[in-house]
């Protein structure tokens, strides 16, 4: 049995660790059904494969770094954790980083991932400039913008369903130190934080975390997370700070998984309230922060999964377009917060267009949440759907257990493209995940 | 990254345990040379650890049973290095070995013959010179046979008696020869086994405790990676013979 971060659904698959890159030619050309899985950090059923599910963690080597134009080319399986852990030391970050660092490259690139920075910065896949991709032959094909481009912008944000990434070249940015300056914005109402999103758009990384269980005039009520590289200068006032300060390793482990019943109501609009007022107090006062902490906060606690209970959690990530976006967002959180089902990891940020044909970012406003796996969720879910398809907006699959195919569909308007190309590469013979077949890609 | 001028000889570099110590030393700032089996494989872990810490790295080739190609390979690596570590080994199949004379020679060759010669060839080298550390890795499967594993284990005992000899002949001569037993470790070797979380190290956690042990302040000559071996396997080398052999371990 195997299953994402969400812990659902669970599905039977044989896995099979990939110990070698030579060993990826025979494997993919000799079997039927099979997909790539990095470190297992989607959350619903996008990396099980429908027969075989092939890790590829231990496809763990860089190999090389090009300082001139800092560039950095390493195998599928390499852990962000572990580019930050060798780069931050020298000044160097990655382009993009979504919320957790317990990502490889080959799933980042697989999902097109995007960070706080998307509205300025595009997703991982606009920085990737080359990838080695073995295709159902058994043949590894290099694709960029120039060589099998096609097959390149699908495998940006392609959910493994062209091939498996066995190498991937892109760039890190210089910085000249670890500490991000952050400034948090408050707003009370739904209207404000759009508006005070958008205001942010110069910034090098936006993101609210809303308040998803407050109604009423309260109604999307948020804290805006403001960030920017901090310069030297900028920490000369720590005293003992390092410029570049390497992570410290995650501290605590949830030992054991949380009754259903603890997250509930009353217990999660509690911590909301006390977060919001804490962030209150804050506002407009700058800080610096650690970069561990500004990005990737929830890695601190490993294995939270487990806070949800042994019948896992479902996040629901859609897009919507700037038009429509404050109707459509007050009646879905207007919704969420009635059903008081929405747990406290709520966010909301802005997107711009997406670099492949699956890509999830378009241009707008997404908001993201944690859901408790319960018999009553999937409906509330699909009627939120609904407001999502009829603003013309989408979900996000790496994060997705659950939608309709017509939903799918309705959202992205590249899937035939995306389909004959898998059929012209014999993708579709060779690659299938629970996901694909869920979604009848 | 800070160069110290310092070079490690590690054999054994497509190992998980070789390749976590090669980086370990790596990021302290040390020189490397990777030796293994195959070409191809020990060039991804070289270009693997000049990516991740910019140290001066270089990769060979060498097969541990082909002893007769040592004294050759030796003669290449220059300089010769200050610390030279071999991690070589291969479990092998007990079942198979009580039945294939072929199989059991070449668990006893990769476990004992290749490292012992090759470590004491380096010995003779460090001793010349005046200065070095030499590390083997042996096994807790050496302390005492078990009919589980014995093939596998008399190697390992062999090679725990070699580096002890060793070590008597050259502590005056400025040389230091450590043996580390590092219990179970999450491996290759070991994928797929059952392993108790209380006995079992990851290669990054033996990778430390060698260079601790071998480079850095704490002292010792034969090293339990995970200190709990240290009681526990002198409880088990105390148990009678009439008793143990009764026993299934
Ligand atoms: C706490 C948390 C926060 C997150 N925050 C964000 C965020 O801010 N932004 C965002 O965009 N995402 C976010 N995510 C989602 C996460 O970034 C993606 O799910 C990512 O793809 C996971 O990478 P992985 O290596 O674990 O891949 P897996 O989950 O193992 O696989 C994901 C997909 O990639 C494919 N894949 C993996 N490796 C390869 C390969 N070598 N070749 C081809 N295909 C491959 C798989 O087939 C699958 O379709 C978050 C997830 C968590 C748990």
């Amino acid at each position: 049995m195997i299953e994402g971060w969400g812990r659902y659904p669970r599905h039977d698959s044989e896995v099979l660790d990939c110990r070698l890159p030579e060993a990826l030619p025979g494997t993919v050309s000799s079997r039927a059904g099979l997909i790539a899985r990095g470190n297992g950090r989607s959350y619903g059923d996008a990396a099980i494969g429908e027969h075989l599910t092939l890790t590829c963690g231990a496809l763990s080597r860089m190999k090389s770094f090009d300082q001139v134009d800092a560039s950095l080319t390493v195998e599928g399986g390499v852990m962000l954790s572990e580019i930050l852990r060798s780069f931050i030391p020298r000044g160097y970050f990655p382009p993009v980083v979504p919320g957790t660092k317990f990502v490889t490259v080959g799933g980042m690139i697989a999902s097109d991932v995007h960070g706080k920075n998307h509205h300025r910065d595009g997703g991982f896949g606009d920085h990737v400039r080359e990838i080695k991709l073995v295709i159902a032959s058994g043949e590894i094909l290099t694709c960029s913008r120039t060589q099998n481009s096609e097959l390149f912008f699908a495998t940006l944000g392609g959910m493994g369903l062209t091939g498996i990434i066995a190498e991937a070249t892109f760039r890190l940015r210089p910085i000249s130190t670890g500490w991000i300056v952050q400034k948090t914005v408050v707003t009370e109402n739904l209207g404000d934080t759009l508006q005070a999103l958008k205001q942010t758009d110069d910034a090098t990384y936006s993101v609210a975390w809303i308040d998803c269980l407050s109604r009423g005039a309260s109604l999307g009520r948020s804290l805006i997370f403001v960030g920017e590289h901090a310069s030297p200068s900028d920490i000369a006032q720590m005293p003992k700070a390092a410029l570049l300060p390497p992570f410290k390793a995650a501290r605590f482990s949830l030992p054991v998984d949380l009754p259903g019943w603890a997250l509930n109501r009353t217990s999660v609009s509690a911590f909301n309230d006390l977060y919001y007022r804490a962030g209150a107090r804050k506002a407009a006062r700058v800080s610096l922060v650690h970069w561990d902490s500004y990005f990737f906060p929830l890695d601190g606690l490993l294995e939270w999964n487990r806070l949800y209970g042994k019948r896992g959690f479902l996040q629901h990530q859609c897009v919507v377009p700037d038009e429509n976006a404050l109707a459509v967002l007050s009646s879905m959180l207007d919704r969420f917060a009635l059903s008081g089902k929405a747990s406290f990891l709520a966010v909301l940020k802005r997107l711009r267009g997406g670099a492949g044909l699956l890509s999830f970012p378009a241009p707008g406003y997404t908001l993201a949440l944690d859901l408790p796996v319960a018999p009553d969720v999937f409906q509330l879910l699909d009627e939120i759907d609904k407001l999502v398809v009829a603003a013309g907006g989408r979900l996000y699959l790496a994060k997705d257990a659950r939608q309709s195919r017509h939903t799918f569909e309705a959202g992205y308007p590249q899937l035939q493209a995306f389909k004959e190309l898998r059929r012209t590469t014999g993708a579709d013979r060779h690659f299938s995940s629970q996901l694909g077949k869920r979604l009848g890609i | 990254m800070k160069a110290i001028g310092k070079t490690l000889l590690l054999i054994g570099a497509t190992s998980d345990i070789g390749r976590a110590t090669a980086l370990v030393y790596a990021e302290a700032g040390w020189d490397i040379h990777l030796v293994g089996r195959r070409r191809e494989l020990v060039q991804r872990e070289a270009d693997d650890i000049v990516t991740r810490t910019a140290a001066a790295v270089t990769a060979h080739e060498l097969d541990i049973l082909d002893t007769g190609r040592f004294e050759e390979f030796l003669s290449i690596v220059s300089p010769l290095p200050d610390t030279a570590i071999c991690v070589v080994g291969e479990l092998g199949e007990q079942a198979r070995a009580e039945r294939e004379l072929e199989h059991a020679a070449m668990v006893m060759r990769t476990n004992f013959e290749g490292p012992a010669l090759m470590l004491g060839l380096l010995a003779s080298r460090f001793a010349a010179r005046g200065s070095g550390t030499i590390v083997g890795i042996s096994s807790v499967a050496g302390d005492r046979g078990r009919g589980s594993n014995y093939v596998y284990g008399a190697a390992k005992a062999g090679l725990t008696a070699f580096l002890s000899g060793l070590r008597n002949r050259l502590s005056t001569a400025g040389v230091r020869v450590l043996t580390i037993k590092p219990g179970f470790v999450r491996t290759r070797m070991t994928d797929g086994m059952k392993l108790p979380p209380m006995l079992t190290a990851e290669p990054a956690e033996v990778a430390q405790r060698i260079f601790a042990v071998a480079d850095g302040s704490k002292g010792g000559d034969v090293v339990y990676v995970r200190r709990i071996w240290y009681p526990l396997m002198a409880i088990i080398r105390g148990i009678p013979e009439p008793i143990f052999k009764r026993l299934r371990l």
